[in-house]
């Protein structure tokens, strides 16, 4: 692979940044990318997009530590996976000479798309994370412009029995997600796959260690088998890192440092609601504050909101206890889901909730889910969503 | 050996044309080559493992081919396609 790429051309012209702007919602789709840009009251979003129409988008993140840099992992039904970079806030994009790969070997394994991306910590500036599927990390040391398979990890023959074959993930492949760095340790890392467990660095990716007990698996299968064990969705708590929180399968689950058993909080959701979904997101300065979606995860997997009715639950009580968050939301007929990368908060007071659907409308609270509203109606499948304070 | 490639829509991103030329003795040596000239085309048709991707269809002649050390003569054409798909 080589030098400079294409340079990604979005429809239309893109609006110039306002002053007044203060946030962003990064929405990644099946047919392309948007930009909303919001005012500081976060009611008014203008739409900046298409951006790579007709490319699956399966994750658009900004870097917090330079507050412009864009990187948006992409492909396309046919077209192999690639990655996007912008350094102006999306006004223009640089393709990757070297985007996450696989080595070449007899046998080997190639990327089919990129999931995942996370950038590193605050004090390795240039560096990010990315998950692929199948399952593979990576990692970049030049602010995501080239990429190279991150620890070992991708050939060590234990996790590649964790990983298993594209045979054993799911229909859209198995997925390498939720890089989380600590933000006390550079070198403390965790990740999930779907499936494959949760694991544990604390030594830069040396040494990885499954952090899976206490979790449980489909009935019949045993949940000392990693393999078996399917994170759909982790959250570390930016205000205490020792505190994760988990959407699984089977279950919601928290963790507090430096015990390593899982608890499973979803036990105290309703029992006609369950604890099965995707998303998850945490409060950024109360680790007591988190909110799920759950969704109907019967017999065949519907996928879809429970009963039609789409509810967001909220715990103030680090799980003890949820309350169903739906006003402003439909009341029927309503048979979307939200994927485990497009629900996230923002930093405001009080937060700001933003999920995207299955079904491409794009939902907002400004007010901790208490009431909802509709920001976009009629995009692709909404695949990730994120938040960024750019004030 | 210069010959004519055929170029999927989806790839003229990277090309700007539906046909181009491009210089190889075999397959593999061909698309180095147009990767070369339009840095990125290759690694969206051929994977990590030098496999032809799934769903892109590469015809010399017009006969399919995934062995990238098929040789190219002069006056071959070749045509990269993807997968016709509906839905």
């Amino acid at each position: 692979m080589a030098k400079a790429r294409v340079n990604a051309k979005k429809s239309g012209k893109s609006p110039r940044p306002r002053k007044t702007e203060r946030n962003l919602i990064l929405v990644a789709t099946r047919k392309g990318a948007w930009i909303y840009r919001g005012d500081a009251s976060r009611q008014k979003w203008r739409a900046d997009g298409p951006h790579f129409l007709g490319q699956i988008i399966n994750h658009l993140v900004l870097d917090p530590r330079d507050g412009k840099t864009l990187l948006a992992a992409a492909s396309t039904g046919h077209l192999g996976p690639t990655l996007f970079r912008s350094t102006d806030m999306g006004k223009s994009w640089k393709e990757s000479p070297q985007p996450p790969a696989f080595k070449k070997k007899e046998g080997g394994r190639s990327v089919k798309h990129t999931f995942w991306l996370t950038p590193a910590h605050v004090n390795e500036p240039n560096v990010w994370y990315a998950g692929t599927s199948p399952q593979g990390l990576f990692r970049s040391e030049d602010g995501g412009v080239t990429w190279n398979e991150f620890s070992g990890l991708n050939d060590d023959p234990q996790y590649r029995e964790w990983m298993g074959t594209e045979q054993d993930g799911t229909p859209d492949g198995p997925k390498l997600h939720s890089i989380i760095i600590d933000p006390r340790d550079p070198k403390h890392l965790y990740f999930a796959m779907s499936g494959g467990g949760v694991h544990e660095t604390t030594d830069g990716g040396k040494n990885w260690k499954p952090l899976i007990e206490g979790m449980e698996v489909v009935g019949g299968f045993d949940p000392k088998t990693v393999t078996f064990h399917d994170p759909h969705c982790v959250r570390l708590c930016p205000s205490n890192p020792d505190r994760l929180y988990q959407q699984n399968h089977c279950g919601i689950y928290r963790l507090d440092r430096p015990a390593k058993v899982w608890q499973r909080i979803g036990k105290a959701m309703p029992a006609k609601i369950g604890d099965v979904g995707f998303p998850m997101v945490v409060h950024p300065r109360d680790d007591k504050s988190a909110w799920v979606l759950p969704m109907d995860g019967q017999t065949v997997w519907p996928r879809t909101a429970i009963n039609g009715q789409p509810a967001i639950y909220g715990t103030v009580t680090a799980g003890k206890s949820w309350k169903r968050l739906d006003a402003g939301l439909p009341k029927g007929q309503a048979w979307w889901t939200v994927k485990r990368q497009a629900f996230a908060a923002d930093r405001g007071t009080p937060v700001g909730l933003y999920f995207g659907t299955t079904s491409g409308e794009l939902w907002a609270s400004r007010n901790e889910g208490k009431s909802w509203s509709n920001i976009a109606r009629h995009l692709p499948e909404i695949y990730a969503v994120e938040s960024a304070d750019i004030g | 050996m210069r010959v004519k490639v055929l170029i999927a829509s989806p790839l003229r991103p990277y090309t700007g044309a539906d046909e181009v030329e491009a210089d190889g003795d075999n397959l593999g040596a061909l698309l180095n080559d147009l990767d070369a000239r339009y840095p990125g085309i290759r690694f969206r048709m051929i994977d990590e493992q030098d496999r032809v991707r799934r769903h892109m269809r590469i015809f010399i002649n017009g006969e399919p081919v995934k062995d990238l050390a098929k040789s190219i003569r002069a006056g071959d054409e070749i045509a990269i396609v993807q997968a016709l798909s509906g839905g």
